[in-house]
């Protein structure tokens, strides 16, 4: 099967997924959360982990778990021992990128069934806050001596965006409510507030202006899995696969400030890729669901943007009409996103491709959107706004 | 959903006796970083009262900081060149907190600039740009946005202090016409 530049032997299917609860501290380790995950989309997809022939892990930064070489220790509990296994890692989009490798494992022919496993505890990195292992994602010569804190660059990534855009602040809020009230349909969610307010945000304590505490995703430990499967396994495993139909990736350059923030050039890239793939060339009319990496309130409508869901500068006003509702024409983020289910970064993307799953087999539960669910999308984020990740899966 | 949560501010949970165990950071790790041929002639020229950059003649991108190849032809820079210690905000932001998230006592004004090349023009696309602290600007001023677009001048330390760092300049301050 041939997409313009994109060669590959198999169609592949998502059959199985899992989830832990997501919280600022879980009694678990990092190996135990990605067990209960792996276990849990293995027992929904009817396989052991003798049917798995190959492993891939997601985990962002080493630091948080405070465990080098995160990959091969989550491989225990991930069931990557003793099988051809691998971890990726690209930041915040790590989440993404996991069922992507898992996906070329599979459409390679190089393996017929693939665990994916997504871990992720920030908790460890307690001391003096998490916030503070992000030092290091900074330039070492040009911008670590500034004392910089991580919220500085997203402050003015929003502000530049809200400058360009015209948008307020009031706007933004809304994405942070609708979310936050989504995330009480969902039994992993760190963050359900069903009567959060617009009001309640704006109010909420200023961080770097314009970023105040309730326009942020919070900090959680969790882990998500998903189970990969070439077309014959997957129409001998389930009646109802979930079709990968486009996937996509690129990564910009760490040089941020030599680039404008108003518009996420690297999401657009990795969707166009994704997009090519799956036959898409109207995503507004074609995509049904999508969730969008949502770390901040004004992530979403960024990411819609590039994403073609909207147009340039367009998402907060179908924020505003109610497009983007549970049960409107376009539903972004029905999960309850990173802002209600919360963020333990790589597990955070990989539990929005799992939503997507769930939503295309109408087993989302109290999150089911009300429109027919043929295609949908999930996308992640990372790094020094540099790194995207897009999935689309169908029918 | 599994897994089980603790208590959120991290006290025991009733089972288990010992769910937290805590540990420092190894040693005394410290990081000695090589600032590389490109930025290290860059903090050479901090050290003078410079901002220097390097040319790619290929496709003209000027390189604020520095790099000693341009990413996008593939090939070496062709040349340094000395931009103006001046420019225009291109975004502005006031923190509240620290690195370790800590709240500051007052409040600091951060931003990019976009720096002045003398014959050249750029777009919002690709241009020399610095982060750094900006002063002269009220916390009204970034939450309006009236600071963006605001045309800034870098305030130097005194040669004597400085140290070859990017702290060499103190702040991008407001040049108030
Ligand atoms: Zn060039």
């Amino acid at each position: 099967m041939t997409g313009r530049n994109l060669n590959f032997k198999h169609r592949v299917a998502v059959v199985g997924a899992g989830l832990t609860l997501f919280r600022s501290r879980m009694l678990e380790t990092p190996q135990e959360l990605a067990w209960l995950a792996a276990k849990q989309a293995l027992d929904e997809a009817g396989l052991t982990l003798k049917d798995i022939d190959c492993v891939v892990i997601g985990s962002a930064p080493d630091a948080f778990d405070g465990v080098h070489m995160k990959g091969e220790y989550l491989a225990d509990g991930a069931g990557g021992v003793k099988k051809p296994t691998v971890r990726v890692f690209v930041g915040g989009a790590t989440g993404v990128f996991v069922p992507i490798a898992a996906w070329w494992h599979v459409a390679s022919g190089l393996c017929k069934k693939v665990l994916a496993v997504a871990e992720e505890k920030m908790s460890h990195a307690a001391k003096p806050h998490t916030q503070y292992v992000f030092r290091y994602i900074w330039d070492p010569i040009v911008e670590k001596p500034l004392n910089p804190n991580l919220i500085w660059i997203f402050a003015m990534e929003m502000h530049r965006y809200m400058h360009k855009c015209g948008v307020k602040k009031e706007d933004i809020a809304l994405v942070s409510v609708k979310n936050k009230r989504n995330a009480c349909g969902h039994p992993s969610a760190q963050l359900c507030m069903p009567n959060v307010t617009v009001d309640d945000v704006l109010k909420s304590e200023v961080l770097v202006w314009p970023v105040q505490l309730l326009d942020i995703s919070p900090t959680s430990d969790g882990a998500a899995a998903v189970v990969l499967a070439s077309e014959e396994e997957a129409r001998r495993i389930t009646d109802t696969p979930v079709w990968v139909k486009g996937i996509g990736w690129t990564l910009d350059t760490t040089h941020w400030t030599n680039r404008d923030l108003a518009y996420p050039e690297y999401v657009r890239r990795a969707a166009e890729m994704a997009y090519r793939m799956a036959g898409i060339d109207n995503p507004r009319k074609q995509i049904d669901v999508a969730e969008p990496y949502d770390p901040f309130d004004y992530k979403e409508l960024h990411h819609m943007e590039g994403l073609g869901l909207a147009k340039k500068c367009e998402a907060p006003v179908l924020t505003r009409e109610g497009v983007t509702q549970r049960d409107g024409d376009l539903p972004i983020n029905p999960s309850g996103g990173l802002l209600g289910v919360g963020n333990p970064i790589a597990a955070a993307g990989l539990m929005k491709v799992a939503e997507i799953f769930w939503q295309i087999r109408g087993e989302a539960g109290a999150r089911q959107v009300k429109k027919p669910v043929y295609t949908g999308l999930a996308q992640a984020w990372g790094d020094l706004m540099q790194a995207g990740t897009v999935i689309v899966m169908g029918i | 959903m599994t897994g089980k949560p603790l208590n959120p501010r991290g006290t025991k949970y009733d089972k288990w006796t010992f769910p937290v165990f805590e540990m420092g950071v190894v040693g005394r790790a410290r990081y000695e970083y090589t600032t590389g041929q490109a930025l290290g002639r860059f903090l050479a020229g901090l050290k003078e009262g410079k901002i220097l950059g390097t040319v790619c003649d290929k496709c003209g991108r000027v390189f604020v900081p520095p790099r000693m190849y341009c990413s996008y032809c593939f090939r070496e820079v062709d040349r340094w060149i000395e931009v103006k210690d001046e420019g225009v905000v291109v975004t502005a932001v006031m923190s509240y907190i620290a690195a370790d998230r800590s709240r500051l006592k007052e409040p600091v004004a951060v931003g990019v600039v976009k720096l002045d090349v003398p014959g050249y023009k750029f777009d919002d696309h690709f241009f020399p740009g610095l982060m750094h602290y900006l002063c002269g600007f009220s916390e009204d001023d970034v939450k309006s946005m009236r600071a963006f677009g605001a045309r800034v001048k870098a305030r130097w330390k005194p040669p004597e202090k400085r140290t070859g760092s990017i702290t060499d300049i103190e702040c991008f301050e407001a040049v108030r016409p």
